[in-house]
């Protein structure tokens, strides 16, 4: 069986600085990954690379979607295709009622895979159960794209796309960044539902308290641009103790 | 490529092919001789049967006009016109003048079917669904071919509550006392080279009158068409809202592909006497030339509305995607005590596109208020610039104005320019001025196309949100256009 995420001795830069080193990674379908790694490790690169943003160019090696390779994709064709990323720092869309760019952007993606667009009650009535899902309140929804969000709304909002967006692959860089013990819970329940035998997901965090909440398959310690340890979830812990030093002075 | 290069070449891409409106109209016309003189003036106001008073009238703005040079001031660079090598009237060869629809020519009424706009009365601007049950609203129409008005609509159920809405040409006919009145008593015919010019040779245009205490139960509009060569196109508008009455106004504009350049001098004025209000929409689309800066037409206009009565209100709305050049500045006068003015405007430019508009708030009376909210967009090589005076005078006590005026700059080869004038002579008044320029967020682009959103439609959401505010202050028909029209004019085949 094609793995759902491919990536074979991948050499990725930006503005002429390699960051992505030689980078291997596979992920089977129904799997749960979590990339951990110290700072400036390229953590946020690897995401950036897989979904296409602009000024970051694949030198060397692969990364294939389901057999596809990504880099003969534009940004929203690989979103089609189920790629998703959740940011770090989602950007605020002004004067875009949140209802509005939840329509757009799955009707979008519909339309690419052939499919039939989704009417607004049916799209409405979704919305509402994910967002009681989410504790989020639907006075939100009309509000403009993460304008004036708190953090903790904004990773809501994100996990909501997510979840409505129904992506084969979910890339979720630093979602614990900035969001309380409570949103943690929540934003971690809705991520839980999204597991699925079909489905893949890759958490890239830095802090080991996420996992306690999305219980990884695979951990992946990353270092100087490529994967330098994998174990089992055990080794989230281990790092938890230990800190990154090691891996540090290893990949220097 | 990254997401704003595509996009900037997307848009250099878009030119003449895009302008769905540029189709000629093939029907005969009445043209008077080429050029501008004494006796073209008489040739017009003749053709109309106008009462001596009004020869009069435009024969000193002519004179006037010959003493008068082309103003410079704007941030607008076009090669000199040549006033003695355009047609001042064009007029679809017919009768007298339709009496109604029937006797239009069905030529004309195809035209207008395929401007989206029809000229029937059982119908409206297309363009909108509504549930089932809920019923369309009416719009009357004014529909003017070059230089006279062929059509409008919904006259004599208008004339029920009083509402005078008829072309100026026989409102002067049947309604003198109350042209003379009021023209001129807003925009003087000296006011300016082009108002000079436009009081001169007008052909046609709307005029309205809402009596004392009435709510036009409808919406007017008029449709601007400029068809035959070389013609220039000067209509003039006259609006007068009685005390205490309300009326929403709307203007659309379009004009074929043609290589030479047209020149467009129109003048509006607008009157609210006491607790009136005037809502004045315009969605101007005329042909802004190919991408080479060939052709389009120079939209030179003078809009200004007076508001004479105590609380009274003027609101000016506006979506300005087409024209070679424009120039045009609608404003407010706030006489009456506590009078409100507003000045909504989105103004987006591409190709070679000039844009120099914005508006004047000059406060006159005790306690008046005024609000502006302008967004321009440029794209492509085009310059768009917003100029702006607020001004109060020695006796606006307590006058406040709040001011914000954004610019959104796609790609690099543009400009946009943010020129306020701000001349307070009151101590007490208040006045608030927000200007921020920007690019295009690259950044935004980019989680938006995450999400499944192509480069185009990304563009023209994050566009949209750009000009939300101005949008929603348009009637829901105007709105739903003026969104597609946002589309088109910085994308080609969005939408």
């Amino acid at each position: 069986m094609t793995a759902l995420l491919e990536i074979r001795d991948l050499k990725a830069e930006i503005a002429g600085k390699q960051i992505l080193n030689g980078y291997d990674l596979t992920v089977k379908a129904g799997e749960v990954h979590a990339i951990m790694g110290p700072n400036g490790s390229g953590k946020s690169t690897l995401s950036y690379v897989l979904s296409g943003r602009p000024g970051y160019k694949i030198t060397e090696g692969q990364a294939l979607l389901a057999g596809a390779d990504l880099s003969q994709m534009s940004v929203d064709e690989r979103a089609a295709a189920g790629l998703f990323l959740a940011f770090q720092y989602p950007l605020e869309v002004p004067g875009v009622a949140t209802m509005t760019f939840l329509r757009a952007a799955l009707n979008a993606q519909r339309k690419k895979r052939g499919e039939e667009e989704m009417s607004s009650p049916d799209l409405i009535k979704r919305v509402k159960e994910l967002a009681k899902i989410l504790d989020m309140d639907m006075e939100m929804l009309r509000r403009p794209v993460n304008v004036g969000f708190s953090g903790g709304e904004k990773k809501r909002a994100e996990t909501l796309q997510m979840m409505l967006l129904e992506p084969k692959l979910c890339i979720l860089d630093e979602t614990d960044s900035g969001l309380d013990i409570d949103a943690l819970k929540v934003v971690s329940n809705g991520v839980n539902q999204l597991r699925s035998k079909d489905r893949g997901i890759v958490v890239i965090t830095h802090y080991q308290r996420l996992l306690d909440y999305i219980t990884p398959d695979v951990v992946h310690v990353q270092s100087a641009g490529r994967i330098v340890r994998t174990g089992g979830k055990e080794l989230a812990l281990e790092l938890e103790e230990t800190g990154y030093a090691r891996y540090q002075s290893e990949a220097a | 490529m990254a997401a704003v290069q595509e996009t900037v070449e997307q848009v250099r891409r878009v030119g003449a092919d895009q302008y769905k409106y540029g189709f000629v109209t093939d029907i005969e016309s009445d043209l008077a001789p080429k050029g501008l003189s004494e006796e073209i003036v008489r040739f017009i106001s003749a053709k109309k049967n106008e009462p001596e008073w009004m020869l009069e009238w435009r024969l000193e703005a002519y004179r006037r006009w010959l003493t008068m040079t082309e103003p410079k001031w704007a941030r607008v660079d076009y090669p000199a016109i040549d006033y003695q090598d355009l047609y001042y009237y064009a007029a679809p060869k017919s009768k007298a003048g339709p009496k109604s629809l029937d006797e239009v020519d069905p030529e004309l009424l195809r035209t207008y079917e395929k401007l989206g706009i029809p000229l029937h009365e059982r119908e409206i601007l297309a363009g909108v669904e509504r549930p089932e049950g809920e019923e369309r609203p009416r719009v009357a129409v004014d529909a003017v071919f070059d230089s006279v008005s062929v059509a409008t609509t919904f006259k004599e159920e208008l004339k029920k509550v009083g509402v005078i809405f008829c072309p100026i040409s026989e409102a002067l006919r049947e309604h003198p006392e109350l042209v003379r009145k009021y023209l001129g008593t807003v925009v003087p015919a000296s006011d300016n080279y082009f108002a000079t010019l436009n009081s001169a040779v007008f052909s046609d245009g709307s005029f309205v009158y809402i009596p004392p205490g009435v709510r036009c139960p409808m919406e007017l509009s008029t449709y601007f068409r400029i068809n035959e060569k070389n013609t220039g196109q000067f209509e003039r508008t006259l609006i007068i809202a009685d005390k205490g009455s309300y009326v929403s106004y709307l203007e659309g504009c379009t004009a074929p592909k043609r290589d030479e350049n047209q020149l467009h001098a129109a003048v509006v004025e607008l009157v609210t006497l006491d607790a009136a209000e005037i809502k004045y929409s315009t969605v101007q689309n005329w042909y802004p030339g190919d991408e080479n800066g060939k052709g389009g037409i120079y939209n030179f206009v003078t809009k200004r509305g007076d508001c004479r009565g105590a609380n009274s209100k003027i609101s000016w709305t506006q979506v300005e995607t087409g024209s070679a050049i424009t120039w045009k500045y609608p404003s407010c006068v706030l006489r009456g005590d506590n009078s409100r003015g507003e000045f909504y405007s989105i103004a987006i430019s591409n190709g070679r596109q000039q844009v120099d508009s914005g508006t004047k708030m000059i406060h006159l009376g005790k306690g008046t208020t005024s609000r502006i909210i302008s967004k321009g967009i440029s794209a492509g090589r085009s310059s768009n610039a917003y100029r702006g005076l607020v001004s109060a005078h020695r006796k606006a006590e307590g006058a406040r104005n709040f001011t914000n005026c954004d610019s959104l700059l796609i790609g690099d080869a543009c400009s946009a320019h943010t020129i306020p004038y701000i001349e307070a002579k009151n101590p007490s008044c208040v006045f608030e001025h927000e200007a921020t320029t920007s690019k295009i967020s690259e950044d935004v682009l980019f989680y938006c196309m995450q999400r499944g959103l192509s480069q185009e439609d990304a563009t023209a959401l994050v566009v949209n949100g750009f000009v939300r505010d101005v949008l929603q202050q348009l009637p829901m028909e105007f709105a739903v256009e003026a969104q597609k029209l946002i589309s088109v004019s910085l994308e080609g085949s969005v939408g």
